[in-house]
């Protein structure tokens, strides 16, 4: 039985497509490294300054000038580039970047997303999240479904302050995963074993749902 | 003006041009090109009073996070403080300013210092909280935000190699904001790992040219005192 995280970890695999240019977010989007098939052929880009990253094999020493966004020693695969931040950064809003994955704080049935900011709790600053966020074609938000009090984070509105406005498309929990359409949430996948009420309870959004149609991961 | 052959300097020396109160870009995205050996020069003299410019407040113990720690900071501006939590209670305590950018407007800022342009219009945070200390004009029908460039007296910069004219060559992820900052600054102090003779690197390999450089000090390879961290994949 996979945990929560490895189910949203392999399902969230299955949205890089060859060839692409795909940014991980810190954290849980990180491990996303260990979930692609080893023959798919991408490009890794971290926004410090890499594209073609990858983590180091067993066994190879670390090299100190050689790290990801998230702090951890990574490898270049072959292929790879290094550059300066400024550069990194018009990769990004010149949108050469196809796919990223982040977590979320809270996040709407409009695709709006909050992941940098609770007012008066914590306020490290945004790093690259705002300018992935506006200008990354397609952003696929990796989180738990309801917070460690089981509030739902999936809402019919944020309330917390946006990295950007209507820029999510897909939204991967271990309970479900929905597409924002112009039509609202599209329930796409469900979780094995959860019914669609359950889903609903634990949601704080309006979903689409057509059970015909509803694939299981 | 420097003499071209007068800039491989002592560390002390270099680091001893830095007034108090000065403004200073601090290359660096997380360990990799943070100038670890220059900053700990300017803990051991005592400038006070600095504003520092750099992409993160490294960690507690080390880098910029030392000088926070000895109350030498007064205003830093970053992109992401999160792995200095010391950092985050002194701006939380108001004994800290600190101004925070997202990562690509910060290092636009400073690059357009570098070129020479007084800022450049950007559409990045329009609809956000940001977007509320700025300006906005019209251009072309569009709304765009006027982001000013982000000047500095010093940049303190890690280089691999450099030559004794000045000429910088940076390697792998420590390569980030150091290029952009060499450019952006009144006085350009460079630390690398090799100070070779000009003439030894090849032209096309240099990456920030001898003219933006006045001092180029040679360091050890970064050792753990140096903020070397080992990071779980």
């Amino acid at each position: 039985m996979p945990s929560d995280q490895e189910r949203i970890l392999a399902r969230a695999a299955r949205e890089i497509l060859p060839g692409q240019i795909v940014n991980l977010g810190i954290g849980l989007p990180q491990r996303l490294f260990h979930y692609m098939p080893e023959d798919l052929e991408v490009l890794v880009h971290s926004e410090n300054g890499i594209l073609g990253c990858q983590p180091l094999a067993d066994g190879i020493a670390p090299d100190y000038e050689m790290i990801d966004s998230g702090g951890a020693y990574v490898g270049a695969s072959p292929g790879a580039s290094v550059f300066d931040s400024a550069l990194s950064f018009a990769m990004i809003r010149r949108s050469r970047v196809d796919v990223t994955f982040m977590g979320a704080f809270e996040v709407d049935q409009q695709g709006n997303l909050a992941n940098w900011k609770i007012p008066g709790k914590f306020s490290p600053g945004i790093g690259g999240a705002m300018e992935l966020a506006q200008k990354v074609d397609k952003l696929v938000v990796l989180c738990s479904h309801n917070d460690k009090r089981g509030n739902p984070k999936i809402l019919r509105q944020c309330r917390l302050p946006l990295t950007a406005p209507r820029c999510v498309s897909l939204i991967i929990t271990e309970k479900a995963v929905m597409a924002v359409t112009e039509h609202g949430l599209e329930v796409v996948d469900i979780a094995e074993g959860l019914d669609v009420n359950e889903l609903r309870a634990a949601t704080g959004a309006d979903l689409i749902i057509d059970e015909s149609r509803l694939g299981r991961f | 003006m420097t003499l071209l052959t007068e800039k491989y300097a002592a560390i002390e020396d270099a680091i001893a041009r830095i007034p108090d109160g000065a403004a200073i870009m601090v290359g660096g995205f997380g360990s990799p090109g943070t100038p670890f050996a220059l900053l700990d020069e300017l803990l051991a003299q005592g400038q006070k009073g600095l504003t520092v410019i750099k992409n993160d407040a490294n960690e507690p113990d080390i880098g910029i996070g030392r000088l926070i720690r000895a109350g030498r900071v007064d205003r830093l501006i970053a992109s992401h403080i999160g792995l200095n939590r010391v950092a985050i209670e002194e701006m939380n305590e108001g004994r800290l300013t600190v101004e925070m950018y997202p990562q690509g407007l910060l290092a636009e800022k400073i690059r357009c210092a570098g070129v020479g342009h007084p800022g450049f219009l950007t559409d990045i945070g329009l609809d956000t909280e940001i977007a509320v200390h700025r300006r906005e004009i019209e251009l072309d029908g569009r709304t765009c935000a006027i982001e000013p460039a982000i000047h500095a007296d010093v940049a303190l910069v890690h280089a691999d190699v450099a030559d004794t004219y000045g000429n910088l060559a940076y390697r792998g992820t420590a390569i980030n904001f150091n290029p952009l900052m060499a450019m952006a600054a009144n006085l350009v102090i460079a630390q690398a790992f090799r100070v070779e003779s000009p003439g030894s690197l090849q032209p096309e390999a240099i990456h920030t040219p001898s003219a933006f450089v006045n001092h180029v000090v040679r360091v050890d390879r970064a050792t753990s005192e140096q903020g070397v961290r080992a990071h779980a994949v």
